[in-house]
């Protein structure tokens, strides 16, 4: 076996076979046919012009969080957090909105500076991690599994506590904004709103442009790859680590932001709907390539949406999508250390 | 019980780390396993006490060969051994740790099992408390325990592997006590060390290696002049040395001290001038590494006064950054851990290295840079290989290659270890024309040739103590060795100044 494009794509192809064979094996032993559910899957994500839409919908917050988690993966951090940077995105753009939706000024600047704060939200709690890592010795992956918990406990305050609705709080969240203050979408019907996909766009290009192209991006592959030789050759590390941080906060913050200004209109208890834990998983899946992450985030947005209806069609739970993700992330891995193991055998012998 | 090593070979890639050693230690003995750094004592040690697996050879007791593949195997035929940093648990209980590893049921016999501690620790006059924390304890406390440890589980043979290093005199004075009753109870003691005076007074005979071979067994009294030449081999012709004028003031010591777990080094005084080398003598772990990364704000000094330049800037509590805007640059030993970047290429290594104009990566700028040092610095290279896939004499070069232009101060840990004679000169030309240009290098070997060929001054380590800086001149092999292995430090009580 030598380590060429082929084998690689062999393992590749092996590992996504295996993924749908162990699901299709799951979705028998519940007694029901995999090809329907898989049928049902692709007719609820491309079917109709508006599911696909839904598809952009959700694809939106899930490439501004994975452009994020690509700086901070290639620096070498786990930012598990970044759920809560979404949240306190979605947070702090509600606040930025609710300060200013009687203020007399034009709609589009009012949304505008709530994106704006939403950004700052998701930078603030993604610095909080980043300190706590740096000047604490606290590792980012409990720092921000714990500033997750926080965000989720502030956000939920907030809908139960002072921003409740007049009457009685409610799960459903918060008062909806007035529609002028929405996002404007592509038609009255749809719920694509295209400045979103614009940003969204824009984050990975940006992502890829500084990954790719820049010193910038170079010294953060340094870091990543080797913190004590990267401070040895003059690269301050931890002001890097710092600065992916903001980084991917910022995205974090505007994908929240997104959330409150385009699709929900306000804050609800669940408003990071677990974007970032899926954008974790789509940032592993393409090995952090700034390339491979916009279709694999198309492909998983339309394993979330396309799934929606099989538990109305099939009575089959809609968790089936997070079941073929997290088996495809697995058996990629897998699939990685297994060929890596072959070929290092390889070298041994030879 | 007679215990053979018959044949032990043991190769790692290209290096012969055990080259067909044979040895027979008779019963009751302490046997001393003598050598320098890198010839090959842990190795076999470790064959020994089931860490490694040989190529070859075996082990025989009593002339029946024994099989052993894993610690515990080594353990339940009786052989214990006692590593370096001993392999204990800080936050546990001394008697928690001491009942760890002990065969038998789910339930420890804790009130069983402290008697016979406490009853172990009183026949070698040793007093731990079984209720503290082994985080508490010193290094010397730490190897007492462990020995406990071993002998409660059933250690019939004891490898101590460096036990003296950083350890007070009266540990060190109990320790011996112990091993002396131990062998005269029938056991053997395996005693690796590069301390000839430990050697000297403990051993009843030693085996020296170097170079992987064993070179020679001498039974007590030993002949010192004897051992050392056979640790460190031939004598070495002494280069010519730069007659040049001591140039403008590079780094000067006052005082320094460095403290660290294992090792206090105090009162070292020194200064550099521009052009000369200075090299670091000493065992590994002698406090020389230490020392070399206090010069570069690696490591933060206990006390005393770092300076650079001419006006000796104070620089204590600086980072290595603000080291490196004043010139100083730092070469590690390990070059793939510390030096390089794994994954990276050549090219992307000198991009990160150079100041570079704008944002975006020039590639054709960087190409041409890297394709300039390649040859520059004759690295059997592309501009595209990865670090990683070069070879280690290779990889020294691509470090060498991204030394700032103009450093004033070179600080280098093992300039050639592991190198072949062609990347060995190479790397030393190099080195030698910054010298000329008004660099000034400080550089740690355990090579005794290597330090006496190319050093100016040295500077030896030893448990702590550091000699003033002494002329190459007035220095040889024998000498070094002995000041190495402690002995000859007479002369220098009182730190005597530069």
């Amino acid at each position: 076996m030598r380590d060429n494009k082929a084998t690689r794509l062999a393992f590749g192809a092996g590992s996504v076979i295996l993924a749908l064979a162990l699901t299709s094996a799951i979705v028998a032993i519940t007694g029901n046919d995999p090809f329907l559910a898989y049928k049902n899957i692709l007719q609820g994500s491309v079917g109709s012009p508006n599911v696909a839409g839904n598809v952009i919908v959700s694809w939106v917050p899930l490439l501004l969080a994975t452009s994020g988690l690509l700086f901070t993966f290639t620096v070498g951090l786990w930012n598990i957090g970044i759920e809560g940077q979404i949240t306190l995105g979605a947070i702090f753009s509600v606040w930025a909105m609710r300060g200013l939706e009687s203020a007399a000024v034009a709609p589009g600047l009012i949304i505008a500076l709530s994106i704006i704060a939403g950004v700052a939200g998701g930078m603030l709690w993604a610095l909080l991690a980043g300190a706590l890592k740096t000047f604490g010795g606290v590792n980012e992956i409990f720092g921000g599994l714990g500033l997750n918990f926080v965000a989720t406990a502030l956000n939920l305050w907030l809908i139960f506590g002072p921003w409740k609705r007049p009457g009685v709080a409610s799960m459903s969240g918060t008062l909806p904004f007035d529609p002028k203050l929405w996002m404007p979408t592509l038609s009255a019907q749809s719920r694509l709103a295209p400045i979103p996909l614009i940003l969204a766009i824009l984050t990975i290009l940006i992502a890829f442009v500084l990954l790719k192209g820049t010193y910038f991006g170079l010294r953060l592959k340094a870091v990543g790859k080797n913190p004590k030789s990267a401070y040895l050759l003059g690269i301050p590390t931890w002001q890097h680590m710092m600065l992916s941080f903001a980084i991917c906060g910022a995205f974090a913050g505007l994908a929240g932001a997104v959330q409150v200004t385009s699709v929900y209109h306000r804050l609800i208890p669940s408003i990071s709907s677990g974007y970032g834990y899926t954008g974790l998983m789509v940032a592993m899946l393409v090995n952090y390539s700034p390339v491979f992450a916009a279709p694999v985030a198309l492909f998983f947005a339309a394993l979330n949406v396309g799934s929606i209806q099989l538990p109305i069609v099939l009575k089959l739970d809609s968790s089936l999508a997070g079941v073929i993700q997290g088996f495809l992330v697995l058996f990629v891995l897998i699939g990685n250390g297994a060929r890596i193991r072959l070929l290092k055998k390889k070298e041994g012998r030879s | 019980m007679n215990i053979e090593l018959r044949d032990i070979t043991k190769t790692f890639g290209s290096l012969k780390a055990n080259d067909s050693i044979s040895l027979t230690v008779p019963p009751a003995t302490i046997q001393g396993i003598l050598g320098e750094n890198g010839a090959g004592k842990s190795t076999l040690m470790k064959i020994f006490s089931g860490f490694l697996r040989p190529d070859s050879g075996g082990i025989f007791f009593d002339g029946a060969p024994i099989r052993i593949d894993s610690p515990d195997d080594a353990i339940r035929l009786g052989i214990g051994m006692l590593h370096q940093d001993p392999l204990d648990f800080p936050p546990f209980k001394i008697i928690d740790d001491f009942i760890l590893g002990s065969p038998g049921g789910l339930i420890p016999d804790r009130r069983a099992s402290l008697a016979e501690f406490r009853a172990l620790s009183a026949r070698f006059d040793f007093s731990l408390s079984p209720e503290a924390r082994v985080s508490s304890l010193t290094v010397g406390e730490r190897q007492q325990l462990e020995i406990l440890r071993l002998l409660w589980l059933g250690a019939k043979i004891l490898i101590l592997d460096e036990p003296t290093t950083g350890i007070s005199q009266t540990q060190k004075d109990k320790l011996f006590a112990a091993l002396r009753k131990l062998a005269a109870q029938g056991m053997t003691v395996f005693f690796v060390s590069h301390k000839l005076e430990d050697v000297e007074a403990l051993c009843s005979r030693a085996a020296v290696l170097r170079q992987g071979a064993l070179i020679g067994v001498m039974e007590a009294p030993f002949d010192k002049a004897k051992l050392v030449h056979m640790m460190f081999g031939k004598e070495v012709r002494l280069a010519p040395k730069s007659s040049a004028a001591p140039g403008r003031k590079i780094l000067t010591v006052k005082t320094g001290s460095i403290d660290s777990v294992r090792i206090r080094i105090k009162d070292v005084n020194l200064q550099v001038r521009a052009g000369e080398i200075l090299g670091l003598a000493g065992m590994e772990g002698s406090g020389q590494d230490l020392f070399l990364g206090a010069c570069g704000g690696l490591v933060e000094p206990a006390g005393g006064q770092f300076c650079l330049d001419e006006e000796e800037r104070p620089m204590n509590g600086k980072t290595y950054h603000d080291y490196k805007k004043m010139g100083v640059a730092y070469l590690p030993a390990a070059r793939l851990e510390k030096g390089l970047v794994p994954g990276l290429t050549l090219t992307e290594h000198f991009i990160l290295s150079e100041k570079m104009k704008g944002v975006f990566i020039d590639k054709a700028i960087a190409t041409d840079i890297s394709t300039r040092k390649i040859s520059a610095f004759n690295i059997k290279g592309r501009p595209e290989s990865a670090v990683e896939s070069l070879s280690g004499g290779n990889q020294q070069r691509a470090l060498l290659s991204l030394l700032p232009a103009s450093s004033s101060l070179i600080l280098v840990e093992h300039p050639t270890r592991g190198l072949d004679i062609e990347s060995t000169i190479y790397i030393w030309g190099k080195l030698k024309e910054r010298c000329e240009e008004g660099t000034a290098i400080i550089f740690i070997s355990s090579d005794l040739d290597e330090i006496l060929q190319y050093s100016d001054k040295v500077l030896v380590f030893f448990a702590g103590k550091v000699t003033p800086p002494i002329d190459a001149g007035a220095l040889n092999v024998q000498k070094l060795g002995e000041l190495i292995g402690g002995i000859g430090w007479e002369a220098y009580k009182g730190g005597v100044h530069a």
